[in-house]
C-alpha cells in the first residue's frame, strides 16, 4: 500500500463533492497520508480465506408488509427546505 | 445519599417519588435552577425545553396520584445527545450545515422514553456528528468536564457526560460508535453503556458509521442505566437492523444475579503507554472481584492493535457515504454563494462541515474509490471479522472482561486537535467493542492524584445486557465511586 500513500486531495474532495480551502487541502494532504502510513499495519497480517464482515450480526433480507402507512406531510417534509415554493424545492437549473 | 435532589439517582427519586416527598415538578425545578446555576461554566446543553418540561411533569404527577404511573422512569428528567431526533426540536449535530434543521418527527428511542413517562428535556452538546473524542469539533460550544474546567468532558457525548456530572439531569441519552459513550464517561466520572448492536433503534439516530452507531443510557448508578436501557430496548420494523429475538431485561435481574463470574484480563489492554494511576485503579478493581470469590483469568485478544486502522477505514467510508445526504438542497444549509446546481452541493458543504468531519469525508472517500477498495475497506473488513473471532474466542471461557476505559485521563482543551493520529488513539480499548457488535460499559473506579476520574471497562456477551449490569452493579455496591461528585 505504501507507494499509493499519495492522497490526491482535489481528486477525492470532487469525489465528495466538497469545497475545501487552499490550507485545508495542504493540512489534509499532510495528515491523510500520515493516516494512510498507519494503515499499513493491516499489511502485516494473512487475510486470505476470511470473510469480510459488514455487520456485526448478519441479517439478510428484513421484508415489510407493502402496505401503505401514515407519512410526513408535504408541508412537514418541506418544512426545513432552504427554499422552496408552491411546495417544491427551488434549485438553480440544471438544463438549458 | 446525597442530599442535593439534582444528584440524586433515578432509583433514588422513584422512592421518594412514590412516597409524595418530592413531586415530579419539583424534580424538573430543581434540574433546571442547577442548569441554570452551573451550565454557564460546563457547556452541555444547546437547547433546554422548561415549560413543555414542567407540564410534562405535571401530567406525571397526575399519573402518579391516580396510580397509573408508567414504570420506574416516570417523571424523570432525560437529556438528549443532538443527534437523536425529537418531534418539533432542533436536531444539529452539533453542525453548522444543520444549523436550521428541525426534525419532523420522534427517534425510536424518544417515543420509548415517552412510553415510559420520562421527561426529555434538553438538547446537549457533543462533537460535530459524533466525529471526535473530546467535544472540541462541536460548531456551538465548547462543554468542559465537570472535574476540571480546564479540560474535555470526553467525547463525542461530552455534553451528555458532563452534564450528569454536573447535576444538570438525572439521565442522558448519548450514542457510542468507537466509544463515544464511555470514554466521555469515563473521563467524567459517570457510568455510561453501549448496548449490543441491534438492541436499541437506531431510527431517528442520525447516522454516522450505521454498522457500528448504538444509543445507550448514562446515569450516576448501575440500576439507572439498567432501567433506562429497559425502557429504550427492543424490536423496531423502522430499522432493518433492529434485532427481533429476546433481549434481556435488566433493572431485575441486578437483584437475582449474584455472581461469582469468571472474569477475563486482555493482556492487549494493559501496554506500557497505560497511564499509570489508571493501571493501578483497574488492578485494584480487578483484585476486588477475586476477593468476592471472582476467577480472573488472562485472556488474550491478539488482534487488537490492527482496531484502530479498521476503525478508521470502515467508520470513514460509511461517513462519507452517510453524510453525502446533506447536499444544500432538501434540508440543510445552502450556501448564499452558488450560481450553479453543482456549487449547491461543494460549498454548502464545505461551509457547513467542520474541520475533522471533512478530513473524515476525504478520508472515506479514498478508501472507497476506485482502485483502492480492496486495500482498504475490503481489507478492514476481514480483519474485523478476526477481531470479532478473537471476542468469541475469548468468551468461551469467561462471562466478561475487564479492562480501563482510556488509557489516559481527561487531558486539556487543545492538546490533541492537531494531532488526528493521536486523538484517534483515545478510542483504543473501546473501539474494538464496536466492531465486534457486543456490550461494554464504563463504571467509575478511582479518582487521579489529580482528581480525575478514572474508568473501569467491562465488556459484556451480546445479549447478556443482565450480566454486564449484575456485573457493575457488584463492584459498585463495594464501593462509593459512583457516589463521587465534582466541586464546580
Amino acid at each position: 500500500m505504501s507507494e499509493r500513500n499519495n492522497i490526491d486531495i482535489d481528486y477525492v474532495a470532487n469525489l465528495a463533492r466538497l469545497e475545501l480551502t487552499a490550507d485545508e487541502k495542504a493540512k489534509f494532504s499532510g495528515q491523510l497520508e500520515d493516516i494512510l502510513k498507519y494503515f499499513d499495519k493491516l499489511n502485516t497480517i494473512d487475510v486470505s480465506g476470511e470473510e469480510p464482515m459488514a455487520h456485526p450480526f448478519p441479517v439478510f433480507n428484513v421484508l415489510g408488509e407493502d402496505k401503505p402507512s401514515a407519512t410526513l406531510s408535504q408541508e412537514d417534509a418541506l418544512a426545513n427546505a432552504p427554499k422552496q415554493r408552491n411546495q417544491q424545492l427551488v434549485v438553480p437549473k440544471v438544463v438549458e | 445519599m446525597s442530599d442535593e435532589i439534582y444528584y440524586k439517582t433515578a432509583t433514588e427519586l422513584r422512592s421518594l417519588l412514590d412516597e409524595k416527598q418530592i413531586s415530579s415538578v419539583e424534580l424538573i425545578q430543581a434540574v433546571i435552577d442547577r442548569t441554570h446555576a452551573v451550565d454557564s461554566k460546563i457547556n452541555a446543553y444547546l437547547d433546554t425545553n422548561e415549560n413543555q418540561a414542567l407540564a410534562m411533569a405535571q401530567a406525571s404527577d397526575e399519573r402518579r396520584a391516580s396510580g397509573q404511573t408508567r414504570g420506574p422512569l416516570d417523571g424523570i428528567p432525560v437529556s438528549v445527545k443532538d443527534l437523536i431526533v425529537e418531534k418539533g426540536k432542533k436536531a444539529r449535530c452539533a453542525s453548522r450545515i444543520l444549523e436550521n434543521f428541525t426534525s419532523p418527527y420522534d427517534a425510536t428511542a424518544i417515543i420509548n422514553l415517552h412510553n415510559a413517562g420520562a421527561i426529555p428535556w434538553g438538547r446537549v452538546n457533543m462533537d460535530e456528528f459524533a466525529m471526535g473524542s473530546s467535544t472540541e469539533t462541536s460548531y456551538f460550544k465548547k462543554t468542559v468536564n465537570p472535574w476540571d474546567l480546564e479540560r474535555i468532558p470526553g467525547g463525542s457525548s461530552g455534553g451528555s457526560a458532563a452534564c450528569v456530572a454536573a447535576g444538570e439531569t438525572i439521565l442522558s441519552l448519548g450514542s457510542d460508535t468507537g466509544g463515544s459513550i464511555r470514554q466521555p464517561a469515563a473521563l467524567c466520572g459517570v457510568i455510561g453503556m453501549k448496548p449490543t448492536y441491534g438492541t436499541v433503534s437506531r431510527h431517528g439516530l442520525i447516522a454516522f458509521a450505521s454498522s457500528l452507531d448504538q444509543i445507550g443510557p448514562f446515569s450516576r448508578c448501575v440500576e439507572d442505566s439498567a432501567m433506562l436501557f429497559d425502557a429504550i430496548s427492543g424490536h423496531d420494523p423502522l430499522d432493518s437492523t433492529s434485532y427481533a429475538g429476546e433481549i434481556p431485561k435488566c433493572a431485575d435481574a441486578l437483584r437475582t444475579k449474584k455472581g461469582p463470574w469468571k472474569l477475563g484480563i486482555p493482556k492487549e489492554y494493559f501496554p506500557d503507554t497505560l497511564d499509570p494511576e489508571i493501571h493501578a485503579a483497574i488492578k485494584s478493581a480487578i483484585e476486588s472481584y477475586r476477593e468476592k470469590g471472582c476467577e480472573i483469568v488472562e485472556v488474550e485478544l491478539p488482534h487488537t492493535d490492527l482496531a484502530i486502522p479498521v476503525y478508521y477505514i470502515i467508520a470513514t467510508a460509511e461517513a462519507s457515504s452517510n453524510l453525502s445526504r446533506y447536499d444544500g438542497i432538501r434540508y440543510t444549509h445552502r450556501s448564499d454563494e452558488t450560481s450553479n446546481a453543482l456549487d449547491i452541493y461543494f460549498k454548502s458543504r464545505g461551509e457547513g462541515f467542520g474541520e475533522e468531519v471533512k478530513r473524515r469525508i476525504c478520508l472515506g472517500s479514498f478508501v472507497l474509490s476506485s482502485g483502492y477498495y480492496d486495500a482498504y475497506y475490503l481489507r478492514a473488513q476481514k480483519v474485523r471479522n478476526l477481531i470479532r473471532k478473537d471476542f468469541q474466542e475469548a468468551f468461551k471461557k469467561v462471562d466478561a472482561l475487564l479492562t480501563p476505559t482510556s488509557p489516559t485521563p481527561a487531558f486539556k482543551f487543545g492538546e490533541r486537535s492537531d494531532d488526528p493520529i493521536t486523538m484517534y488513539l483515545s478510542d483504543i480499548f473501546t473501539i474494538n467493542v464496536n466492531l465486534a457488535g457486543f456490550p461494554a460499559l464504563s463504571l467509575p473506579c478511582g479518582l487521579t492524584s489529580g482528581n480525575l476520574p478514572i474508568g473501569l471497562q467491562i465488556i459484556g456477551q451480546p445479549l447478556k445486557e443482565d450480566d454486564l449490569f449484575a456485573i457493575a452493579h457488584s463492584h459498585e455496591e463495594a464501593h462509593d465511586y459512583c457516589k463521587l461528585h465534582p466541586c464546580i
